[in-house]
């Protein structure tokens, strides 16, 4: 007779690991940032490994200090992925201290005080973006002009300078004013301030054919990436079709009756983190909803919120506010959005 | 569920299998089943001895018939049905050694009583006792024979056939639903029988059509299995009396669930708590209609199943028809032994059978695949992460049930939320605990739940009997406590009454004495 160790069903491997949700999360995310660095320089790459080196710094310490094992959790790429869609949304040469003190809020207060992987109530790689955007407005608007109409960009060894030094040194010729400039967001939101037209205000340069110059065509390789997660299963579709929808829904109205007064729907979606919100930040699991309409109302009202942050908040994107208030709802929507069960 | 009118549900489960519908959703798993599909279904040789449980079924266990030293039959009744159990009959003919209990092949591990037979060799029959004319027999006849067989739901639940055949809900039965998929990996049982035997599975779905009352059959199977649809749509056109159906279903797990079958044929859900006959459907699996026509036609019981002895941990896959009570490691044998890299032996298929802790363990009626797995096959040991709420669990759940939800209430054993949860709604399918990239052992935590909230709602229940016997004891003791003064305080009244009578007696005395004097003074 022979003996068998005693085990459970199922016995089959399973063909997932957090390690590889993560794993392609960071791989949907990396024409987003190739096409990031070609429009505004190596700025963006420093960032990500700044961000990233902190998240993991953190990370360490506070696995070390709960006496939780290092290597399983380290490796899960969660921290990473906090750091890397964090640095996504500063401006490229941000002083090195920014990310510091971003992945310090963001690891230690939003993801390990609530207990660690998978027991953050908040984004953590939002409430890090919030943390410095108030606290540091200065240094979070500095923001660079596209390769299209920089008359120079800055390269790896002046941004590491800019982002370690806090001063960028430009080549003699170059004026600090060609190198830098407002977000399109930016731009529109003073522009209707005060009182201008929409379509007088796309006329400068820095707007391209739906939103900002430079910005659409990074929106569109993160579009992209999210397809490439939708398809892997990675994300839920909820969430970004609502979010989009909600924008679209909503603008497309204001803008059919007064194109004077308010942008166009797809101004509105590739610009600023729309769409990275849409397919990255919004559709973070832990943070989120968990039923399935929990979620498409989760992603309305990222929409909605980031919309009437645009537009009468103090701030020219609302992204990272619509998803942090959502984070907020989540509970209590997953609370009456539970499916039917079966035969219930 | 939206609601139906009868007439609307009468449509439904009349028409079952005409469109098909999607149950939510489940897993496309690798099949591997033609490793075991090479070679017809074979007899292994004779072991020396069997070992016959008494509970092989659903319902109680059945009663010893025989005692030791005592010479017996092949079919011979060798264990008396209890209540809603089922017969046990004696696999080959041979010499009962013992009536012990031992270690059955049961997910709980449990021992129960089996009996013993030490074969003798010469499979010799005991007179078969079929039933002529099963069409002119009334369906509670031709149950009552199916019961004599001692036949129970060979998919799994081994449930006895007779009362499922004879179960009745709201609604008359309109559809006997065949099910003849298969839905784990590497189990090919079925699909070989439907295959070598497609007109005793057609002429025992007519049997159980006539036992159930049902109008028409509709035989269920996987879309992957090519050659059986034919084989079975040609016994069917020869012997089925143009009454049965052969759908094909989309091949994912688990469509062989009764519930999710039901739901892909008819787009209805079987209700909580309920059966498929409370919408007028009786579910039975292709083996048991094959079953059935054996012990109406043959007059054989049922004394042996197909098995599927597959898996990278044995040389030769293979199908085998085994009887009863043989040990599995025989049937291993008999399918070229254990190779070398044998890791775990598996009753069932890989998401929802139970490994054996040796291989002594008898086949049963319920035994449809012994899988050999080798160390290539598991998964490897990793660590267990925190639930990343990915939800990937609820997208695959067949019950529609919230398994992340689920994992963090039992973690933190609040019973009540777990069980609003749907926690026994759960049909331990394993799809969650598949794709969870965690790898948290959910389906292990929901079957510990259930036992917990049950114990919880058993607790429950025998604490408010207890309180509704303080109270009515309460009561009872304060209705006597009033009873007793009521009487008290009319006692008293009854007395002060006296009293006063008398007091006004007394003053109408004095008063007429003081007449009399006063008259007596004027006189
Ligand atoms: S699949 Fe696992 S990690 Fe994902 S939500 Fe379910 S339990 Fe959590
Ligand atoms: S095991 Fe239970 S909870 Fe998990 S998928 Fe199957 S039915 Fe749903």
């Amino acid at each position: 007779m022979r003996e068998f160790e005693p085990a459970q069903a199922p016995h089959m491997p399973s063909p997932r690991t957090v390690q590889g949700v993560m794993g392609q999360v960071l791989l949907a995310l990396l024409p987003g940032i190739v096409a990031h660095a070609w429009y505004f320089g190596p700025g963006i790459l420093l960032q990500i490994l700044l961000a990233s080196a902190f998240a993991l710094a953190f990370e360490a310490a506070m696995l070390r200090l709960r006496s939780k094992p290092l290597a399983p959790f380290l490796l899960d790429g969660s921290a990473v992925v906090t750091a890397v869609l964090f640095a996504l949304c500063i401006p490229p040469l941000a002083p090195w201290w920014i990310a510091a003190v971003a992945m310090g809020f963001a690891i230690i207060v939003a993801k390990h005080l609530f207990g660690g992987l998978g027991h953050n109530v908040f984004n953590p790689a939002m409430v890090g973006y919030v943390v410095v955007l108030i606290s540091f407005p200065q240094a979070m608007t500095q923001w660079l002009a596209p390769r299209e109409l920089a008359e120079w960009t800055p390269g790896l060894v002046a941004s590491i300078q800019a982002i370690f030094s806090g001063s960028l040194s430009l080549p003699a010729t170059v004026g600090i004013d060609a190198v830098t400039g407002a977000t399109p967001l930016d731009a529109l939101k003073t522009g209707i301030e005060q009182g201008r037209f929409v379509e007088e205000i796309r006329q400068a340069p820095i707007f391209g054919d739906f939103g900002g110059l430079g910005w659409e065509w990074i929106a569109n390789w993160y579009l992209l990436g999210g397809l490439f997660l939708l398809w892997r299963r990675v994300i839920a579709w909820q969430v970004p079709v609502a979010t989009l929808f909600s924008v679209l829904a909503l603008t497309l109205p204001a803008w059919l009756l007064d194109p004077g007064a308010n942008p166009q729907p797809l101004q509105h979606v590739f610009s600023g983190g729309l769409v990275l919100a849409a397919f990255f930040i919004a559709t973070d699991p832990v943070s989120g909803c968990a039923s399935p309409r929990g979620r498409l109302l989760f992603g309305l009202g990222v929409g909605l919120i980031t919309l009437v942050i645009r537009r009468w908040g103090g701030y020219p994107d609302g992204i990272a506010f619509a998803v942090l208030l959502m984070n907020m709802a989540a509970p209590l929507i997953d609370r009456y959005t539970r499916p039917r069960i079966y035969g219930r | 569920m939206s609601e139906l009118t009868a007439a609307e549900l009468e449509q439904r489960t009349a028409t079952a299998g005409d469109r098909l519908h999607r149950f939510h959703g489940g897993l496309r798993l690798r099949h591997n089943k033609k490793i075991s599909c090479q070679d017809p279904v074979r007899h292994p040789v004779l072991p020396r001895e069997l070992v016959v449980p008494l509970l092989q079924h659903g319902g109680p266990p059945a009663t010893p018939r025989v005692r030791p030293g005592e010479q017996v039959l092949k079919g011979q009744l060798i264990g008396e049905a209890q209540g809603r159990g089922a017969h046990v009959h004696a696999p080959t003919s041979g010499v009962v050694r013992d009536v012990e209990r031992r270690p059955m092949a049961h997910a709980t591990g449990q021992a129960g009583d089996c009996v013993v037979i030490r074969c003798d060799g010469e499979d010799r029959w005991c007179d078969p006792a079929a039933l002529d004319h099963w069409r002119d027999a009334s369906p509670a006849a031709l149950r009552a024979h199916i019961r004599q067989a001692g036949i129970v739901g060979l998919g799994g639940a081994v449930f006895p056939t007779d009362i499922k055949a004879g179960a009745r809900g709201a609604v008359p039965i309109q559809t006997l639903v065949l099910n003849g998929a298969e839905c784990e990996p590497y189990i090919s049982c079925d699909e070989m029988l439907m295959r070598e035997h497609p007109r005793r599975i057609i002429s025992g779905a007519l049997m159980l059509r006539h036992a159930t009352g049902a109008g028409r059959v509709v035989i269920g199977i996987e879309d992957q299995m090519g050659a059986v649809k034919k084989s079975l749509d040609r016994a069917a056109r020869e012997g089925g009396d143009g009454t049965v159906t052969v759908v094909r279903i989309p091949t994912i797990y688990p469509e062989g669930g009764e519930r999710q079958l039901v739901q892909t044929l008819t787009g209805l859900e079987v209700p909580d708590g309920g059966y498929p006959h409370d919408l007028g459907l009786v579910v039975q699996n292709v083996a048991t209609a094959a079953a059935v026509h054996q012990a109406v036609v043959d007059g054989r019981p049922m004394i042996e199943r197909i098995v599927t002895v597959t898996g990278n941990g044995v040389g030769h896959p293979c199908n085998l028809l085994a009887l009863l009570g043989t040990p599995v490691g025989h049937l291993v044998e008999a399918a070229g032994g254990y190779t070398d890299d044998v890791a775990r032996l598996v009753v069932g298929g890989p998401m929802m059978g139970y490994p054996l802790r040796n291989d002594g363990e008898p086949v049963v009626k319920a035994t449809n695949c012994l899988l050999a797995l080798s160390h290539d096959d598991l998964r490897p040991a990793q660590a267990e992460m925190p639930c990343i709420r990915c939800g990937d669990c609820a997208r695959v759940c067949p019950a529609q049930l919230m398994p992340q939800e689920l994992n963090f209430q039992i973690r933190a054993r609040q019973w009540d939320e777990v069980d609003s949860l749907g926690v026994d709604a759960c049909i331990e399918c394993g799809c969650c605990d598949f794709v969870c990239p965690s790898h948290i052992p959910l389906v292990s935590w929901f079957r510990y739940a259930k036992g917990e909230v049950r114990s919880q709602l058993r607790e429950r229940a025998a604490a408010e009997r207890a309180r509704q016997r303080f109270e009515a004891r309460e009561a009872r003791l304060e209705r006597a406590r009033q009873e007793k003064a009521e009487r008290l305080a009319r006692r008293k009244k009854k007395l002060q009454d006296q009293a006063g009578r008398k007091k006004q007696i007394e003053a109408a005395l004095q008063r007429a004495a003081a007449k009399d004097d006063t008259d007596g003074g004027s006189g």
